[in-house]
């Protein structure tokens, strides 16, 4: 029955053909030459192969339609019987191969460039999760999450959509410019894979291992760019932005980073002091709900059955505050279901258990407090 | 029965007593080649249009942006049960199926050498894609982790009806090898008598070939279902970090079997496309060894390529330039087919009947899809291009122009020896044009939208995207509905609507099968046709 609306809906879709156009953005029709100079290297590898295969495409194909052509039976052409011919084998044989040569030859010396992240000035840890990414600058003391700032009515077509739809985050990562930039990419779930088109850099992030990858980007600017491996449901939804800034730039927004934090852990330490009451914990948890359990749980936390469960009556949500508190926190292992406790502060946890405990009908009437999240995770240490 | 005819090519029409059983028991207890090879075609083009209408899920989807028609979960279901279903059920039964009819006709032998398992092996497969296409409805949905099925997204992160994903692809793999194990025997032990290994049609060597790929790699792929099952059930850490497995290791084995698929796709394409094209250029193939040889070339070299599907994954630099040049190899033997086609075409006396027109098209498209390979084998550019639409565009080229292309080209070549009547070739060429020009809307922009940097598998995309996007789904669109045109002229076939044909229907074809009658009778070579 599902099919069977779909197709319905196709007839529909097709009646929408003038909607999409009137926004649209110029798309580029090439790759892009980037702004690293490995980037434009990889640039010119490619123009030089696609022109390569495109002189041998003439050459072929010219010789075929001349045939389809010239030697046409309505024509009256009559069929030559010649064939087998050593020789000309061995010719298109070693031709290609002598092109090869030339291809593999430039090809080598990026590839060994792009594969050296030695004498970095900065290393980023670049962590995948759904459907997310996580940064943390490794030198400094600083982790944060960048999540897909598209707001869902975009998506789901009630809004108008925004120029950089889909390719817009809540906190950017931010790099110097003119600076080697490693990063360390691994994941806390399924496998990713971080890229940026501009500075040719597309590397997986794997759980529970490693990778390396490096760039130099010679020109300040807003990169964009998307996860390319499956990554599960949302894997559409968690684009790369790069904010490349001049070094001294960088370096005050790196301290202003550094003061930020400090001030979030003074914010926290006076929260654990006050109550806060039932309608603040409600309209801060739907917030953090809506951003980082909704696209699993679902908005209405029904779920997807099968899939994710739904909260609405769940044994989680109904019983135990503490059970709660703690699959929030360090999640459920062999489950999709990850830990957040890095990712949110203790409010927002106490808003968002608060929020599920009382949201669509789980009206179980509990207030989870800072200080409730601030004791569990003491105990649990 | 009894009496042989002075031509023993002809000897067949002797048994038309000996015909099929009536009903529906003819085709469930069949073991006669043409019989499964014809169930095995039907099968393939109903699998062609099922997995054809999820494809007009996914463009519909993506016909612009937003999400308005599917969420993405099920959005990846479609996208991989399309998957599965069109090289698991449409193209490898079609060239089984092609198997089926053709070699024992082109060898001269009376059946296959196992026509008991040839039963077994067709029929096990519609149970495997019912239970695949049954857990579309199931609670949790189908899979949804592509048709590579990376863990762990396949394992940890899947929903329970992995299991009959598992058990579905044990079957469809169990089939194959049984299809594998017949071919490579009957083309072994029953040649008819001075039929040498020299002097087989290029579809018989090349299906011979392929069968010896099926063998080496559907075990593999039985492996790492196997695995994936016991990580996601049984408390098993093959491709879990925490565990001490390897989520890479997953692709390592996956693509190990992977790659030579795309080849045990490809290399019976060729063998059609070497018979087709002597035909209507009314001369010799130019050089039957050295396709002979590309062929075992391509072969051996697919397995040693497997890791160029993982240059992304954090190889060794070692790892990577090795698999970089093998892969460029791979190239070599692939032109040498081409330049040999056209070489066949070159000064013969060239008309355009239908096959002849898919045939050229292959040429002209699986080249330009070899051409995207070609760049795709470069690793440093590879990372530009992996996993966008850049490849969605290659793997389509080589295997909806390339292989599907063949597939009808072969239907269209033989289609009268097994129907004894001339298809109607109006609606034919109108399913020639209607196929190619849509086809070329649907994929060729997929390259720019790729290069670009849409990445693929995802169900909604950024607003530069949008034009190229709505062109290609109205390809798409049109090229579904172009294969409605070929079902109306196979059921009009079918029943024998149409000019009788001789047995020699094309007058440039060559071989064994052109000697038998036409519709060619039940029992072909009873006794052994004299090859000169």
């Amino acid at each position: 029955m599902k099919l069977i609306k779909l197709f319905a809906c196709v007839a529909i879709a097709i009646s929408f053909v003038s909607n999409a156009a009137d926004k649209a953005v110029e798309m580029p029709l090439n790759m892009t030459k980037g702004v690293t100079q490995i980037s434009a290297e990889v640039y010119q590898l490619h123009m030089t192969i696609l022109i390569i295969c495109a002189v041998i495409g003439v050459l072929v194909f010219g010789v075929m339609f001349w045939a389809l052509i010239h030697h046409r039976k309505s024509k009256g052409a009559k069929a030559a019987n010649f064939h087998e011919s050593v020789k000309v084998e061995i010719a298109w044989t070693i031709v290609p191969f002598l092109i090869l040569i030339g291809m593999a030859i430039p090809a080598t010396r990026t590839l060994i460039a792009m594969e050296d992240p030695s004498d970095a000035d900065l290393t980023i840890v670049v962590t995948g999760s759904q459907w997310k990414w996580h940064y943390q600058y490794f030198e400094h003391d600083i982790d944060f999450y960048s999540v897909l700032a598209t707001p869902r009515e975009q998506i789901n077509g009630r809004w108008d959509k925004g120029e950089n739809y889909l390719l817009e985050v809540d906190k950017p990562l931010v790099i110097p410019t003119d600076k080697k930039v490693r990063f360390l990419m691994t994941s806390d779930d399924v496998i990713h894979s971080w890229w940026v088109p501009d500075f040719a850099v597309k590397k997986d992030a794997n759980p529970g291992f490693i990778n390396e990858a490096w760039t130099k980007v010679d020109k300040a600017g807003i990169y964009r760019g998307q996860c390319a491996e499956l990554c599960g449901k949302d894997h559409g939804f968690m684009p790369v932005v790069v904010i490349a800034k001049e070094p001294e730039e960088f370096d005050t927004w790196l301290a202003d980073k550094v003061e930020e934090k400090r001030k979030a852990q003074e914010e926290e330490q006076r929260l654990l002091a006050m109550n806060m009451t039932m309608e603040e914990l409600m309209s801060e948890g739907e917030r953090v709900y809506l951003a980082s359990c909704a696209s699993c749980h679902q908005p209405n936390g029904m779920g997807l059955p099968g899939v994710f469960p739904g909260l609405v009556g769940s044994p989680i949500a109904l019983g135990d505050v503490d059970a709660h508190i703690n699959i929030v926190i360090n999640g459920q292992t062999g489950t999709a279901m990850p830990a957040f406790g890095k990712q949110l502060s203790k409010k927002e946890v106490a808003a968002v258990v608060t929020y599920e405990r009382n949201a669509w009908g789980n009206n179980t009437g509990d207030l989870v407090q800072v200080k409730d999240v601030h004791e569990f995770v003491k105990r649990s240490l | 029965m009894t009496t042989l005819t002075e031509n023993p090519n002809v000897a067949a029409t002797a048994d038309t007593h000996h015909g099929p059983a009536k009903g529906l028991k003819r085709w469930l207890y069949t073991t006669n080649h043409k019989d499964i090879g014809s169930l095995y075609l039907w099968f393939a083009f109903i699998m062609f249009l099922i997995g054809g209408a999820m494809a007009m899920v996914i463009r519909a989807e993506l016909f612009q942006p937003g999400l308005q028609i599917v969420d993405p979960h099920f959005f990846n279901q479609m996208t991989t049960v399309h998957g599965l279903i069109m090289v698991f059920g449409a193209v490898m039964p079609a060239f089984t199926g092609l198997a089926n009819w053709m070699i024992p006709m082109m060898i001269g032998a009376p059946d296959m050498a196992l026509p008991r398992m040839n039963n077994f092996s067709f029929w096990i497969l519609p149970f495997a894609f019912l239970i695949l296409i049954m857990t579309l409805f199931m609670e949790g949905g189908g899979p949804a982790f592509g048709w590579t099925f990376y863990a762990p997204l396949s394992t940890t992160y899947s929903s329970d009806t992995t299991a009959l994903f598992v058990f579905s692809v044990h079957i469809m793999g169990i089939s194959s090898i049984m299809g594998a194990i017949n071919v490579i025997v009957t083309i072994w032990n029953m040649r008819a008598p001075g039929m040498t290994w020299m002097k087989m049609p290029l579809f018989v060597w090349t299906w011979f070939i392929t069968a010896f790929l099926l063998i080496a790699v559907m075990p593999v792929l039985a492996g790492a279902v196997t695995m994936v099952l016991t990580d996601k059930f049984f408390g098993t850490s093959f491709f879990d970090a925490a565990g001490g497995g390897d989520p890479v290791m997953f692709q390592h084995i996956f693509w190990f079997f992977g790659h030579p698929e795309v080849y045990i796709m490809i290399l019976p394409a060729f063998g059609v496309i070497s018979a087709i094209v002597p035909t209507f250029a009314r001369k010799p193939l130019f050089g039957y060894a050295s396709m002979v040889y590309a062929t075992a070339s391509i072969a051996l070299l697919s397995f040693v390529v497997w890791a160029h599907h993982m240059f992304t994954t954090g190889m060794p630099l070692f790892g990577e330039l090795f698999f970089m040049y093998c892969t460029m190899l791979i190239s070599v033997p692939t032109g040498v087919k081409v330049f040999n086609w056209v070489a066949t075409l070159w000064r013969g006396s060239i008309s355009f009947e239908v096959p002849m027109l898919f045939a050229l098209a292959f040429i002209v498209l699986f080249t330009i899809g070899g051409f995207s390979g070609l760049m795709l084998a470069i690793t440093p550019v590879d990372f530009q291009y992996h996993d966008t639409y850049f490849v969605v565009a290659h793997f389509h080229y080589v295997l909806v122009t390339g292989a599907v292309f063949s597939i009808i080209a072969a239907a269209y070549y033989w289609l009268p020896k097994w129907t004894g009547v001339m298809y109607d070739v109006t609606l034919a060429k109108a399913h020639f044009w209607c196929s190619l020009i849509s086809v070329n809307l649907l994929f060729f922009p997929m390259h720019f939208v790729g290069l670009a940097g849409m990445p693929r598998r995802i169900p909604d995309y950024s607003l530069q995207f949008a034009d190229f996007n709505q062109w290609i789904s109205i390809g798409g669109f049109a090229f579904g509905l172009s294969q409605l045109i070929f079902l109306a002229l196979l059921i009009k076939a079918c029943r024998k609507q149409g000019k009788p044909v001789d047995a020699k229907v094309w007058d440039g074809a060559e071989g064994l099968e052109w000697e038998v009658a036409s519709p060619a009778p039940y029992h072909t070579f009873s006794t052994p046709p004299k090859i000169k």
